[in-house]
C-alpha cells in the first residue's frame, strides 16, 4: 500500500471524529489531529481501533503516543505494514 | 386546573414519544385511538428459543437516529439511548423550544431530566463488555462502553443534547420507574427548583433484558402465533406480559413559566403519589401489597385536591398477569366505586406491551392525550373479560370512547420490589 492510499485511508476512518470541518477539507500530513481537527481526545482510542481493524495490524499504546499529526499517523501504519 | 396556588402547579408543555406502534406524537395517537397494536413477532427471540416469540419494539427509530445525530454520537448510542434521545427532541420541539447547536455555550439552568430505566444498558454490556472482557481483549472495547452500559447513560445523553443545567439524573423503580420519573420533576417544581424538568423513561431493545422474565414465565407464551392478540390485560385468557422497548417524555413546567413564555399546556400533572407495600400483606418482590397500592390512589387523588367521583378514566398498570384482577379491585375500593360506578379503565399495555422502565411514561402521555382529545383508548384483547373482573366489564372500553368532557385521568404504575406510584392529570384550561 503505499503512502497515498493510507493517507486516503487514515482521513477517511478520522472523518466522522472531526470537529473542524475547515481543517478536515485541507488537511495535510502536517495536519494536527487534536488541534487543529479537534478530535475529541476521549475518543481516539476508537479511532486506533480503527486502524488496527482497517489495516489488518496491531498498534501498541506507546506508538500511539508519538502520533501527533495525520502524518505521524500514516508513518506508523506504514512501518508496520512494510 | 387544581386548587393549589398557581405558582406551585405543574403543567405538561410537551410529549416525545418512541412507542411500539407510534414514533412521535402524531402516529402514536391515531394508533390510540384506533387501537392499533405495535406487537410483533420477535425473530430473535425465536432463534434462542425463547417461550415468548413477540415483543413490542418501535420502528424506524435508527433511520431516525440517523437524521438527527452524527456518526460519532451515533456509535456511543445503543438503543436505549437513540429511544431516549429521539424522545427527547421531540418533546423539546412540542414544548416550543429550538434545539441549541453543540457549538453554543449557553446552558440553561432552569431546565433538567429525570430519565429512568429499569434495566439500563444491558444489551451493551451482554453483546460487548462480557464477551471481550472474557475473550480478554479489554482494550477492544473503546471508549463508547462506559456511557451506554451505566444507568444514568441515558439522561447524561438527553443532558448534552439538550444543554441542560439543572437537575440530570435516572431514576430505578422497575416498572414504575417511568412514572416515578414525573413524580420527581413535580416536586422539584413545585420546591422552585427547577422551572422546566423533562421526565419519563425509556427501555432498550435486547433479548438479555428480556431474558430474565421469559424464565420467570410472566411472558405471555401462548399467542406466538398472533402477536397482537399476546398482550391481553383484564381478559380471562391472559397469559402474562409481552416484552416491549421505547421512551416516553413528558415536558413539565411551572404554570408561571408556562404562561410566561406563552407555551401549550396539554394538561396540569395534578396529584402525584409514591409508597412501597413493604412486601407484606400479600406484597412480595414481584406482586403489591393490595393495601400499598389503594394508599397511593388515595394520596395521589388526596395531593390532587379531587374527590373520587371527579375521576373519570382510569390507566392501569394492568399488564396481563394475574395481578389484574386484584389490581382492578384495588381501584374500585380506592374510589369507592361499586360494579357498574366504576370509570372507565384501560390499559395501554395491550397495544404496545410492557415497556419496563418506559411504560409508567408512555402510559403517562396516553393519558394526557385522552385529556386533551376527549376519550379513553380502547383496551385490546379483553372482550373475554377475566371472571374476577367481570362486575366492572362495564366499564372497559373495546373501541374508542369518546368523553369530550373528560376532565380527571388517573395513572398507577407498579413496580417489581412492590413500589407504587400514582398521578393524577387533569384537563388544562380550555
Amino acid at each position: 500500500m503505499t503512502q497515498d492510499e493510507i493517507f486516503e485511508k487514515v482521513t477517511k476512518i478520522l472523518t466522522p471524529y472531526v470537529k473542524n470541518q475547515e481543517a478536515l477539507d485541507s488537511v495535510g500530513m502536517d495536519t494536527h489531529i487534536l488541534d487543529e481537527l479537534k478530535v475529541n481526545s476521549a475518543r481516539l482510542v476508537d479511532v486506533v481501533l480503527e486502524f488496527e481493524d482497517a489495516f489488518d495490524i496491531e498498534i501498541a499504546d506507546e506508538d500511539v503516543d508519538s502520533v501527533e499529526t495525520v502524518g505521524n499517523a500514516v508513518e506508523l501504519i506504514s512501518a508496520k505494514l512494510n | 386546573m387544581s386548587e393549589r396556588p398557581a405558582e406551585t402547579r405543574v403543567v405538561v408543555t410537551g410529549l416525545g414519544v418512541v412507542a411500539p406502534n407510534g414514533v412521535g406524537v402524531e402516529e402514536f395517537e391515531s394508533a390510540l385511538r384506533s387501537g392499533r397494536s405495535g406487537i410483533r413477532a420477535h425473530e430473535r427471540m425465536a432463534e434462542l428459543g425463547f417461550g415468548s416469540r413477540v415483543a413490542g419494539v418501535p420502528q424506524g427509530t435508527d433511520a431516525l437516529a440517523e437524521k438527527h445525530f452524527d456518526e460519532e454520537l451515533l456509535r456511543a448510542m445503543n438503543s436505549s439511548h437513540r429511544y431516549a434521545s429521539i424522545a427527547a427532541l421531540d418533546a423539546w420541539r412540542s414544548a416550543g423550544l429550538s434545539r441549541p447547536g453543540p457549538d453554543e455555550d449557553a446552558v440553561d439552568w432552569d431546565t433538567g431530566c429525570v430519565i429512568g430505566t429499569g434495566i439500563g444498558g444491558m444489551d451493551t454490556t451482554a453483546s460487548r463488555v462480557v464477551p471481550l472482557v472474557d475473550a480478554k481483549k479489554v482494550r477492544r472495547l473503546g471508549s463508547t462502553v462506559v456511557e451506554q452500559v451505566m444507568a444514568s447513560g441515558v439522561s447524561a445523553r438527553v443532558a448534552g443534547l439538550l444543554a441542560l443545567g439543572n437537575q440530570v439524573t435516572t431514576n430505578s423503580s422497575a416498572c414504575s420507574t417511568g412514572a416515578e420519573a414525573v413524580a420527581f420533576g413535580v416536586e422539584r417544581i413545585r420546591r422552585g427548583e427547577a422551572k422546566r424538568m423533562l421526565c419519563g423513561g425509556v427501555e432498550g431493545e435486547s433479548e438479555y433484558i428480556w431474558a430474565g422474565f421469559d424464565s420467570m414465565r410472566v411472558l405471555c407464551r401462548g399467542f406466538n402465533d398472533e402477536p397482537e392478540r399476546a398482550s391481553r390485560p383484564l381478559s380471562a385468557s391472559a397469559g402474562g406480559f409481552v416484552a416491549a422497548a421505547g421512551a416516553g417524555l413528558l415536558m413539565l413546567e411551572s404554570e408561571a413559566s408556562a404562561r410566561e413564555r406563552g407555551a401549550t399546556i396539554w394538561a396540569e400533572v395534578a396529584g402525584i403519589a409514591v409508597n412501597c407495600g413493604g412486601q407484606r400483606a400479600g406484597g412480595s418482590m414481584t406482586a403489591p401489597n393490595p393495601d400499598g397500592v389503594r394508599r397511593c390512589i388515595r394520596q395521589a387523588l388526596d395531593d390532587a385536591s379531587i374527590a373520587a367521583e371527579q375521576v373519570g378514566a382510569l390507566n392501569g398498570h394492568l399488564t396481563a398477569t394475574g395481578a389484574d384482577p386484584k389490581e382492578v379491585d384495588s381501584w374500585a375500593t380506592a374510589l369507592g366505586a361499586a360494579p357498574g360506578e366504576l370509570p372507565p379503565i384501560t390499559s395501554t399495555k395491550s397495544m404496545i406491551g410492557h415497556t419496563l422502565g418506559a411504560a409508567g411514561a408512555i402510559e403517562s402521555i396516553a393519558c394526557v392525550l385522552m385529556l386533551a382529545g376527549g376519550f379513553v383508548h380502547p383496551s385490546l384483547n379483553s372482550e373475554d373479560v377475566h371472571p374476577e373482573i367481570e362486575p366492572h366489564a362495564g366499564s372497559i372500553p373495546h373501541v374508542e370512547l369518546a368523553k369530550p368532557d373528560l376532565d380527571v385521568v388517573a395513572k398507577a404504575s407498579f413496580g417489581f420490589g412492590d413500589v407504587n406510584t400514582c398521578l393524577v392529570f387533569r384537563r388544562a384550561d380550555r
